[in-house]
């Protein structure tokens, strides 16, 4: 996020002139939306906005929005960003990866841009497959995962990108998906946390993986299965029947029922944003037994990346002009006469 | 050092004679005793004596290898006079050998006749083990080619450290700087630079501080008072005619270092560098990061791949973006590298080559990344390339690249070497209000009427340069081929055609601002031209000045600009009846001259970590000139 001055914009100046060419009903025409209806309300200013991608379908995102945009190398997004903002820190830098690009092949830049805190927006467009390259199991892909390089079901197990975040030590944690209404509600969250915000939003490939979020993310009648959270709030969810309560002995999450609205009384717990061993029980919670923890996660920010880096070269050039000729001479030197 | 005419043709012709005319000394010990330091300062000391010089640091790729070991040994050589000085030179004049397997691993590069100092306290019963001596050398008359000055370097340390309080192996630590004094007495130089320079490094603990400096001393006595009779003689070596001026001692790295910085401050812009730890590139990073005060910032990245994306990254927002690294790491680079072409955006790689392949030779020098830098990515992908010649060499690359970066909107690659990058050379200190500055503009209004178009190129093929920030000029770049003059995605056939053409004919352009080639020593037509590029600059200057004192019809051609090459290049080679082109590969450069020129490049190539001795040259040089 960006103090900078709110700008009058409608989700139409956000619209580019190009042609969108993602597969009619993938779920990233729905984000591109969200994200399109969420920057007018926050007041960004395009010329100051940069949105970075790296190589998949969700990276052709920048070219959809009138900001700048940087459709960069397959995994890298975070590092071009990295470069971007200590240069410019005035720049708002959206990044747009998704489960390939950001937790496989820059799995590590992920890590390093989350532990540094930079000051930026990750949005991660997780489909559990590889879309553009037709169908490959991904990093995320469940166990057995049945596709054109996993013919017999994948024997890998799958990485969760809120607990990678989370291990790598990322201060904003947040989910939501595609066709959820409440999208814009996240990323506003995600942009008003000063510091690297990650957002993983599940994203249906209709071609090679359709409908697997669809036990909680289905248009209509998945909402029991949904717990959105919210801090000071208790963690309910099913229409506030169904919450979840701390077992301290086995220190660990449960779902209790709720009667008559007494949550209280069945021991739900509140959720707190700056609660770090709840945002890690939270985000490994295993859906079938829990709902979906859905909303912003974990929220806890500290210094930037970029704030850190300006004040260290405040530090180091202080008392010192920047004096070529002096430069040059410096060490031990010594004069020849005429 | 760098410039040299035809004039000094007759200085070759000079023997040695009472003063000789320069000196070779190699310090060779355990790499945990201290070599480079020792070289380091006497390098120092004979730059503030007014020599000429050149040095060529040796040491193994461990950091503290077993004691003792051969593969542990750790040398620093240089060669210093009061003649233009371009190489360490070939074989020493003086050896100071710290243990049984510095001797064992130096001497046959030794001069007959030189002398060997050997420290007798370390050549023990287990040390000639280590060494696969089965006898000391000292003993058997194995060394009767040299002068052998063998004492006990070890126990005379202790004994001048004694009132310092200093434990045995921190005592012995001194050695280094007892063998300094005494290699500092025999040339007649200065210690009080090494005393300032000891007091400043153990500020923090002066008894270190007061136990190097007596250690120093003692070394310095002994040489004075020993009433030695044999070999240990004072040796005067007449400072050099030099420029007046003002003169410091610049290792590569260091040159490019400031040049980097001096680059940015003539484009006006600030400097943003990414780097990732690699032998023998390290040391860049570690020198802009005390540079800030300049408006540089720098980023240790994650791996290589990030450091050149962040560097990609700031370019694109509007500063000047550079990385380093050596052959592996910008292996890594590569596909980073393409997309700096594809977008246009200005970025500088500095690769201080090492030998390879893979991890290969970390701490050695060679020149086999020549096809790296030219071809080595995905798809058609030119970019300007340039080559330091030297140490001081190397300031000017660095400008040169920084300017090539921004007014063509191209990534460039700056090669220099291992031999580069650690080796000193005095180094007349340039007078900033003599650059040329190059400051960039960046557009700032619509350029196609109510459009802006990012990929509009001007009559040199080049694109302009907008910043994110900028008002009304929002646009998309990337990695997919894009439309003329709009860049937004268009990958169509003729479309691609017409940008790759685009692509190659700006690079090609880069010729029309760089100079034409000239001929360094020698005349511009003849019998034999040797053309070199890079560190080998000076091994072949001397090899070929010795040749034509004794008469040959020789030349020599040092190429900066490898690719674009310039413009005349291929016309200039055509007039000599031979090319030879010396090469640390296996005749990459002689490649690159066949196929662009068509012209019968001989190759004459070593790779074996050392660079060329100026006696090796001379042989090729005689033997195909017949």
């Amino acid at each position: 996020m960006n103090e900078l001055t709110s700008i009058k914009t409608t989700l139409k100046d956000w619209e580019t002139d190009q042609e969108v060419r993602w597969c009619p009903g993938c779920g990233d025409y729905a984000i591109l939306k969200a994200v399109q209806r969420t920057l007018p309300q926050i007041g960004a200013d395009p010329k100051n906005t940069v949105f970075v991608s790296g190589i998949g379908c969700s990276s052709r995102f920048p070219y959809y929005v009138e900001s700048y945009g940087f459709h960069t190398i397959h995994g890298r997004a975070p590092a071009f960003a990295t470069g971007i903002k200590l240069a410019n820190p005035e720049l708002d830098v959206w990044l747009v990866t998704g489960d390939g690009d950001g937790m496989s092949i820059g799995g590590n830049h992920t890590m390093h841009i989350l532990r540094r805190n930079l000051d930026c927006q990750i949005m991660l467009f997780n489909n559990e497959i590889y879309g553009l390259t037709k169908g490959q199991s991904s990093p995320t892909s469940r166990l057995g995962t049945s596709s054109p390089s996993t013919p017999l079901g994948s024997v890998d197990r799958p990485a969760l990108p809120c607990a990678f975040a989370l291990g790598s030590g990322a201060r904003f944690v947040a989910r939501g998906f595609d066709v959820s209404k409440k999208l814009p509600e996240v990323l506003k969250a995600a942009h008003a946390h000063k510091g690297a915000a990650f957002i993983e939003i599940f994203q249906n490939c209709i071609v090679y993986n359709k409908d697997v979020f669809h036990d909680f993310a289905a248009p209509k009648g998945a909402e029991d299965q949904q717990l959105w959270l919210e801090h000071g709030e208790p963690m309910l969810f099913a229409g506030g029947t169904k919450g979840l309560a701390c077992d301290n002995e086995e220190m660990a999450l449960n779902v209790v029922d709720v009667v008559d609205g007494d949550w209280e009384a069945a021991g739900v717990m509140v959720h707190d944003t700056k609660n770090r061993s709840l945002a890690h029980m939270l985000v490994e919670l295993p859906f079938g037994p829990f709902p979906m923890a859905l909303g912003v996660l974990y929220d806890d920010p500290r210094p930037t990346f970029e704030s850190v880096v300006a004040e260290e070269r405040e530090r180091s050039s202080a008392g010192k002009e920047p004096n070529l000729a002096k430069l040059l001479g410096k060490g031990q030197s010594w004069t020849v006469e005429g | 050092m760098a410039t040299v005419s035809a004039e000094q043709d007759k200085a070759a012709a000079v023997q040695d004679s009472a003063e000789p005319e320069a000196v070779v000394v190699r310090f060779a010990g355990d790499s945990g005793d201290g070599m480079q330091l020792t070289g380091g300062q006497f390098t120092l000391s004979t730059a503030l004596a007014g020599n000429d010089l050149a040095t060529f640091p040796d040491f193994p790729a461990e950091i503290r290898a077993p004691q003792g070991t051969l593969f542990g040994v750790s040398a620093f050589q240089i060669n210093f006079g009061s003649s233009d000085i371009t190489t360490a030179g070939d074989a020493p004049d003086v050896l100071v050998a710290m243990n049984p397997a510095a001797l064992k691993t130096n001497v046959d590069a030794l001069k007959p006749g030189g002398l060997i100092i050997a420290d007798t306290g370390e050549f023990t019963k287990r040390n000639l083990d280590k060494a696969k001596y089965d006898v000391s050398p000292i003993d058997d008359g194995s060394l009767s080619k040299w002068d052998v000055l063998a004492f006990d370097i070890s126990a005379m340390t202790i004994e001048a450290v004694k009132p310092f309080g200093l434990g045995n192996k921190e005592a012995l630590r001194c050695k280094n700087m007892w063998t300094l004094g005494l290699a500092l007495w025999m040339f007649d130089r200065d210690r009080e630079p090494v005393v300032q320079w000891l007091k400043n490094k153990f500020a923090k603990k002066p008894e270190v501080a007061d136990a190097n400096i007596a250690a120093l001393n003692a070394g310095h006595a002994y040489g004075e008072t020993a009433e030695l009779s044999g070999p240990l003689r004072k040796i005067q070596v007449e400072a050099l005619e030099a420029e007046p001026g003002l003169y410091r001692t610049v290792t590569g790295a260091e040159a490019v270092s400031i040049g980097l910085v001096a680059g940015a401050q003539l484009a006006g812009l600030s400097m943003f560098f990414g780097g990732y730890p690699i032998t023998p590139a390290s040391a860049i990073l570690h020198n802009l990061t005390k540079m800030k005060e300049f408006g540089v910032t720098t980023f240790q990245a994650e791996d290589e791949i990030a450091a050149i994306c962040a560097a990609i990254g700031a370019s694109y927002a509007g500063q000047l973006g550079v990385t380093s690294s050596s052959g592996p790491g910008i292996a890594l680079k590569g596909e980073a590298m393409g997309l700096a072409i594809m977008t246009e955006l200005p970025l500088v790689i500095v690769n201080s080559q090492r030998g390879g392949p893979s991890t290969g030779l970390p701490t050695k020098t060679e020149q086999s990344d020549l096809y790296q830098a030219i071809y080595g990515r995905n798809g058609d992908a030119p970019l300007p390339v340039i080559a330091a010649r030297s140490p001081t060499d190397a300031f000017e690359c660095a400008i040169e690249a920084c300017r090539i970066a921004v007014q063509f909107m191209t990534p460039v690659i700056l090669l220099t070497d291992g031999y580069i990058a650690n080796a000193a050379e005095p180094w007349k200190v340039p007078d900033p209000e003599t650059f040329e500055s190059f400051p960039v503009s960046f557009l700032d209004a619509k350029n196609g009427g109510e459009q802006s178009l990012p990929y509009k190129r001007d009559d040199r093929g080049v694109r302009p340069w907008i910043k994110p920030g900028t008002p009304g000029l929002m646009h998309r770049i990337g990695g997919i081929e894009k439309g003329i003059d709009t860049g937004n995605i268009d990958y169509s056939a003729e479309v691609h055609q017409a940008q790759t053409d685009a692509r190659r004919i700006k690079v090609e352009n880069v010729a029309d601002a760089t100079p034409e080639q000239d001929v360094c020593l020698g005349g511009s037509s003849g019998k034999l031209v040797v053309v070199g590029w890079g560190s080998t600059y000076g091994p072949i200057h001397q090899a070929v000045r010795r040749a034509r004192a004794r008469g040959l019809d020789v030349s020599h051609v040092h190429v900066r600009h490898i690719w674009p090459l310039p413009r005349n290049l291929g016309d200039l080679l055509k007039g000599y009846d031979n090319v030879l082109v010396p090469e640390m590969n296996s005749g990459q450069f002689k490649t690159v001259l066949r196929d662009q020129f068509l012209v019968d490049a001989k190759p004459f190539n070593k790779i074996s970590g050392q660079p060329f001795t100026i006696a090796e040259l001379e042989t090729a040089i005689s033997e195909l000139h017949g």
